[in-house]
């Protein structure tokens, strides 16, 4: 296979890894203030996705990484153009990650609500952006000749990014809550399939909206045919579809792979929305980066095909084996600092 | 155009100074307290003394305030690549990026992932399983160190790479892989992350002295400190050393620069302190108090070895590159290499009395030595901090040493309004994430050992969240 569209698909496939796996850990933190009845049960919350958040925001690393290696002209573009919103995004990701690390590391209630809601707003924040900044690859921002990002950070917002950033959001609320239908018990757990019904309609409307405007904008503005896009989109609709019916008939093993399904079809959707392209430029459709324009040398893909042939598995491998050790429900403790 | 393109590269400048010392405030005690935290585990394993244990748990917490702060300032480092510096990321992605998503990849997937399963697991996995999820962690603080000290010492010195169509490509990832820079910088990493743990545990294993509090818990830990400080410290101030050869080889204009050596000389006296100097305009010290030979042995390994100064090495660079300044900031290479080799060697100096005092068995009862060694926590982050200003600075004006050029690398749709003000956003996160930071390692490393024990395994408050 051509390596250029093989890197092309393996940064779509590490951002539907942290679309599919920090989506739920996002879900979470957007959910810790509305769900937990006391400090025991936002403990739960916290330690439901304790052992595995940092190991899916790796995903987004890599996937950084892999542009940056695979495409530099693509990394450096869309780095430096959306670079306020990748500001914030680094601004609401700090907070989270020091949240989960400090937050249990003092007894008072307002050091404890204040981590709680900055793990809450970082949350819903990157996402939010994540969403916008992703769609806007295809919808188009404008692009100098020399591949320089030429617009501002007010570029980014239009009616259709906007939905993608909401769409990031509520469908990764209700991963969250699907999720925590399978990692909690008790009345928590009651809640939170309370949750994931009250949240399983507006995602799968919003969602399901968002991908087929992405094929209708790939149309419009990337000049591509309905098909393929057509395909994960449809896919997306049917998972969506499908995680709102298990949702309601509270098969939660089912509806959160459904959710995941649509987090990561929603992924797909966008890539192979932007394919053979990998930023649009609009107006000037003209200088839009492509898979040739932006990518390494052969030899350079060859290296890092070869490293990542070797090491991907070993770590779905040992990240696989993570989740299987903390397979289990998580109990309510009875007295705080007992048993 | 020039005044305000200027204020753009500086301020991008001071951010990515800025952003990466605060970095590195937060991975040399990663890369040694792993290590050391693994091996106080192994030793609990071994010997069933709940000492080890305790030790484990105790400076177990510290790690993860730590780490999670480094994380968090990691993802910084990556992304800032391509916000601020846009025309040397497409430049050198084709080399530089691969370092980068392989560490990725290979390391930080490793880190993040084991790191959980060992916060976590300890009532899920069996005790030898257990016990290797923190060597795996370290095993991926290592690895996360070597590709990103691959990928710096590509910038140092680039190598198995060539330059076509206006880009550096990749031509030899082995040779890339196989820097000689890159092996020294990145032992010499190593060496200094051991250190600040080491100092750290001493450090703290001290104050517990000091207030009599938990002697017996401490204790060992003191002499695990001593036993690995001396010997590493000592090592790390010949390999840092060391790696001045490697320098003078391929970069004699940092080296001229450090010494403020402005003629070529030889035999060549090394500058313990001087005044003046340091600008092209006045190239002669009013005061200096010199070593004679010593720069020719620490730069050549020979006592009357050459070392070229600055206004021959600038008058090659100019003849080579074009027209135009190649001197870096003299003054801040000359004293930040001073205050590294000056503060590494007080540190070797504290662990000898240290280990003396052991070995008479003093140590808990010698109360000047015990503030001393509280005192010197510091020490490791300020000579580590100074290492690298003398690193990056001592390269400028390079980015790339003899490709490309600082002031032509950063993003051209970047303002200076845009870098202002995400610098002023990072200088009010920072600084909050770090007195937070400070007040918990703080309250932590004051603490008691966790008890374990009696009532089973679930003794482990889990280091959780």
């Amino acid at each position: 296979m051509d390596l250029q569209l093989l890197w092309f698909l393996l940064i779509a496939f590490f951002w539907a890894g942290y679309f599919l796996l920090e989506g739920f850990d996002f879900g979470v933190g957007m959910l810790l203030p509305f769900l937990p009845a006391d400090e025991r049960e936002r403990r739960v919350m916290f330690e439901s996705i304790g052992p595995v958040w940092d190991g899916n925001e790796v995903w987004l690393v890599v996937a950084g990484g892999a542009t940056f290696a695979a495409f530099p002209s693509w990394y450096g573009t869309m780095f430096s153009g959306f670079y306020v919103a990748l500001l914030l995004i680094l601004a609401f990701l700090i907070v989270r990650v020091v949240s989960f690390e400090w937050r249990e590391k003092r007894e008072s209630p307002r050091w404890r609500a204040t981590w709680m809601w900055a793990n809450t707003i970082g949350s819903a924040g990157a996402a939010l952006i994540w969403g916008v900044g992703l769609a806007n690859l295809v919808h188009g921002v404008p692009i100098d000749s020399d591949g320089h990002f030429a617009g501002d950070f007010f570029d980014l917002f239009s009616p259709y990014t906007v939905v993608a950033g909401l769409a990031a959001v509520v469908l990764f609320a209700f991963h969250g809550a699907t999720f925590l239908s399978l990692r909690t018990s008790g009345d928590l757990l009651e809640r939170a399939r309370h949750a994931s019904r009250r949240l399983a309609l507006p995602a799968a409307v919003v969602a399901g909206g968002f991908v087929v405007w992405t094929v209708a904008v790939a149309v419009d503005r990337n000049d591509k045919d309905v098909f393929p896009p057509v395909l994960p989109a449809a896919a997306g609709i049917l998972a969506l579809a499908l995680a709102v019916v298990f949702a309601f008939s509270m098969r939660s093993g089912w509806a959160f792979t459904m959710t995941g399904a649509g987090a990561v079809l929603m992924v797909a959707t966008l890539f192979t929305s932007l394919y053979p392209r990998v930023m649009v430029s609009q107006p000037e459709f003209g200088n839009s980066l492509t898979v040739e324009t932006a990518s390494s040398s052969h030899y350079a893909l060859t290296v890092m095909t070869v490293a990542a042939a070797i090491l991907a598995p070993v770590v779905l491998l040992y990240q696989g084996w993570t989740y299987h050790v903390f397979r289990e429900r998580l109990q309510i403790e009875e007295e705080p600092g007992s048993s | 155009m020039s005044t305000l393109a200027v204020s753009t590269v500086d301020l991008a400048r001071v951010q990515f100074a800025t952003t990466s010392l605060y970095h590195f405030l937060f991975v040399p005690l990663t890369l040694g307290l792993a290590p050391l935290v693994a091996l106080m585990q192994t030793l609990w394993h071994r010997s069933g003394n709940d000492a080890w244990l305790r030790l484990t748990r105790f400076f177990g917490t510290l790690l993860l305030i730590n780490f999670a702060i480094g994380v968090a300032t990691g993802l910084v480092q990556e992304f800032q690549f391509g916000m601020n510096w846009s025309i040397y990321s497409a430049f050198v992605g084709d080399v530089f990026g691969a370092p980068l998503a392989i560490e990725g990849l290979a390391a930080f997937f490793l880190e993040s992932t084991f790191l959980g399963l060992w916060i976590f697991g300890w009532n899920k996995l069996g005790p030898r399983l257990h016990l290797a999820t923190v060597w795996l962690f370290a095993l991926g603080s290592f690895l996360s160190a070597f590709f990103i000290m691959v990928a710096n010492s590509w910038m140092q010195r680039p190598v198995g790479s060539t330059i076509t169509e206006g880009r550096a490509e990749l031509t030899s990832i082995w040779e890339l892989l196989t820097n000689r820079f890159a092996i020294w910088a990145f032992v010499h990493v190593i060496l200094v992350g051991l250190t600040t743990a080491a100092v750290v545990v001493l450090g703290v294993s001290c104050w517990h002295f000091l207030r009599g509090r938990n002697v017996e818990i401490f204790r060992p830990a003191a002499k695990l400190a001593l036993i690995v400080l001396v010997p590493v410290s000592a090592v790390n101030l010949w390999w840092g050393s060391h790696l001045g050869i490697v320098i003078t080889e391929y970069q004699p204009m940092k080296i001229a620069s450090t010494e403020a050596q402005w003629d070529t000389c030889q035999p060549c006296a090394f500058s313990l302190f001087q005044i003046g100097g340091f600008t092209v305009e006045d190239q002669t010290p009013s005061f200096s108090i010199q070593i004679p030979g010593l720069l020719s042995f620490l730069a050549t390994e020979s006592f009357d070895g050459e070392v070229r100064g600055m206004n021959e090495v600038q008058a090659q660079y100019e003849e080579q590159y074009g027209p135009g300044n190649y001197i870096p900031p003299v003054r801040a290479t000359y004293w930040s290499m001073r205050v590294m080799a000056y503060l590494g060697t007080l540190v070797f100096l504290v662990a000898a009395v240290g280990a003396f005092l052991m070995w008479k068995q003093r140590l808990e009862r010698t109360r000047w030595f015990l503030w001393l060694a509280v005192a010197s926590i510091p020490l490791p982050y300020l000579a580590a901090l100074a290492g690298w200003l003398l690193t990056e600075m001592g390269r400028q004006p390079w980015i790339v040493q003899g490709l490309l050029k600082t002031a032509d690398a950063n993003s051209p749709s970047v303002s200076t309004t845009t870098i202002a003000l995400s610098l002023s956003l990072f200088a009010a996160l920072y600084g909050l994430l770090a007195v937070l930071d400070f007040v918990l390692m703080r309250h932590y490393a004051r603490l008691d050992p966790p008890q374990v024990g009696g009532e089973g395994g679930e003794a482990a408050p889990a280091p959780g969240y």
